[in-house]
């Protein structure tokens, strides 16, 4: 019987699980990837102020210092089942029964699918497969290929498979179908690109965004997009160009793209082949979520915050007792937001395990500010509305625990 | 290991560090990755991009997220079904298999059909030995 468990090795789970070891609390944390670090591992960016993120060596950081805190992770473990029980919690794994006293889950977030014709076909991936297999694996996915999908997080992996000298012939949308929906929509995608538009070498993209928040500004962008698209990084984007299908026998060997109008609808003969290897489907990241809700979370769908997000309260606790989520499964956002949360559930854990009210409260209430510092001092937002949707959280979290 | 499809030299990264060498197999064929490759990273750097078949179809499938998540690059490995290239770490001599076409449970064409449960109870029947199912 551990005092904590935590699901998930990512920047959320290893801060929470140093804040508790720094409190000699007796910590698991477990994962399903064979390295801990989650998908900060895969991260690297220049920040506005021209330092590089680095994910692997930001995870090297956390877990020097969780290992100075002799703290137990443990990878390739997948959990699969949650139950409540008297004691705790009892977490069902490939590697058998794990119980503990508190419960903390930071599963991070998953990708969508924007799924075009041919999508199956080997060669197709996700993004942030591409990501992980470009960073943390070092192999090139690839001899060319494009990205289908045009947001903040196919911008910044497209940039890093640039910096890897992975050749990518272009950035387009999917075509419209059901699924792809609002990623197949220019005007829509073209809202989304101005949030990083002012980390982008391109005058365009830079005047763009300073008119970010007119929305008729935006709409004339895209009415008079450039044919030969715009560049970032010396790569066009065309938020006016969709990928129809994707063609091969064995693997990857083509595409086709057609012009689409300023809704996403396709022109009929715009249609051209373009050869490809590979091709990165992007649509985004939602929040994973379904350990909290096989435990009996309740839920709240916020889509500034990416999707369904166990309700929870800005410490991190849900209304079931014992249980703490932190990271992306609370909303999209990035991997420092991630960390400070950790930190705060982390305390939350601790505040509530041992008679340490009145020592921990002050660390609790400076480690929220720390997120909400950082959340301010983002240089990349994945939805508009972050405040918001924590808002609509919390007030879920007090309606219920005034319901129960 | 020269023609492997990886990334040595990295602008922030750096040089990609020496890493242990570790043999396994796929389908019979005999490739090398590096200690910490999972088998999904090791065979795309040795151009394997196929690791399974659709069981109903027959169409090819690779790996898709690379998380864990779309269970899309399972494979048999060293005897175990199922297995999820993306997060399996290979190991020396490990034996990888692709995941193949499968007989239809339902398919009346095929020899066995009629030997298949075709409901829950017929199943538990025939998993207790009773042979008229």
């Amino acid at each position: 019987m551990y005092d904590v468990l935590v699901v998930g090795a990512g920047p959320a789970g290893l801060s929470a699980a140093i804040a508790c070891r720094e409190w000699d609390l007796s910590v698991a944390v477990i994962d399903e990837f064979p390295k801990p670090g989650g998908r900060l591992l895969g991260q690297l960016h220049q920040e506005p102020s021209g330092e590089w993120w680095n994910g692997i060596y930001e995870t090297d950081q956390l877990l020097d210092k969780a290992e100075t805190l002799e703290t137990d992770i443990r990878c390739g473990v997948s959990a699969h089942h949650i139950e409540k029980t008297d004691a705790g919690y009892t977490v069902h794994t490939n590697k058998g029964l794990l119980h503990s006293k508190k419960l903390l889950i930071a599963t991070g977030a998953a990708e969508s699918a924007a799924p075009v014709p041919g999508w199956t076909l080997p060669g197709v991936m996700s993004i942030g497969a591409a990501q992980v297999m470009t960073n943390v694996h070092r192999v090139k996915v690839g001899q060319k290929g494009i990205v289908v999908g045009i947001n903040v997080l196919s911008a910044a992996i497209a940039r890093e498979m640039q910096l890897a000298g992975v050749d990518l012939d272009s950035m387009v949308l999917p075509a419209y179908n059901s699924v792809t929906a609002d990623h197949a929509h220019p005007k829509k995608v073209m809202d989304g690109l101005m949030r990083i538009a002012h980390l982008a070498p391109s005058a365009f993209l830079r005047f763009g965004s300073k008119f970010a928040k007119a929305k008729w500004i935006r709409d004339l962008a895209v009415s008079f997009y450039p044919s030969g698209g715009v560049k970032m990084w010396g790569m066009p984007i065309h938020v006016r160009k969709a990928v129809t299908e994707i063609h091969g026998t064995d693997q990857v060997e083509a595409v086709t793209i057609c012009k689409v109008t300023p809704e996403g609808a396709p022109i009929k003969g715009t249609e051209e082949k373009i050869a490809v290897d590979f091709v990165c489907i992007a649509g985004g990241l939602y929040p994973l979520a379904e350990l909290a809700a096989v435990a009996g979370c309740p839920f709240q769908y916020v889509e500034e915050l990416g999707g369904h997000v166990p309700v929870h309260n800005e410490r991190m606790e849900t209304p079931l007792e014992g249980l703490y989520v932190a990271g992306n499964i609370t909303g999209i956002e990035s991997a420092k937001v991630a960390r400070a949360q950790g930190t705060v559930a982390g305390l939350s854990i601790v505040r509530d395990s041992m008679d340490a009210v009145d020592l921990i409260e002050h660390g609790i209430e400076s480690a929220i500010q720390n997120v909400i510092q950082t959340r301010e001092n983002a240089s990349i937002q994945f939805h508009p509305g972050i405040h918001e949707g924590r808002e609509k959280v919390a007030q879920s979290f007090t309606a219920y625990n005034s319901h129960t | 290991m020269n023609k492997q499809k990886r990334i040595t030299e990295h602008p922030v990264l750096g040089r990609m560090q020496d890493r242990e060498e570790v043999t396994f197999t796929f389908d019979g064929h005999t490739y090398k990755g590096f200690k910490g490759d999972t088998i999904a990273s090791a065979l795309l750097a040795n151009g394997v991009r196929r690791l399974r078949v659709h069981e109903e179809t027959g169409t090819p499938r690779g790996i898709y997220c690379n998380i864990g998540h779309c269970f899309e690059c399972r494979t048999t490995v060293d005897g175990a079904d199922g297995v999820r290239a993306c997060l399996t770490p290979i190991r020396e001599g490990m034996e990888v298999k692709s995941g193949q076409k499968e007989a239809l449970p339902l398919d009346s064409q095929h020899h066995d059909a009629h030997k298949l449960p075709k409901t829950y109870a017929d199943f538990a029947k025939q998993e207790a030995g009773d042979p008229h199912v």
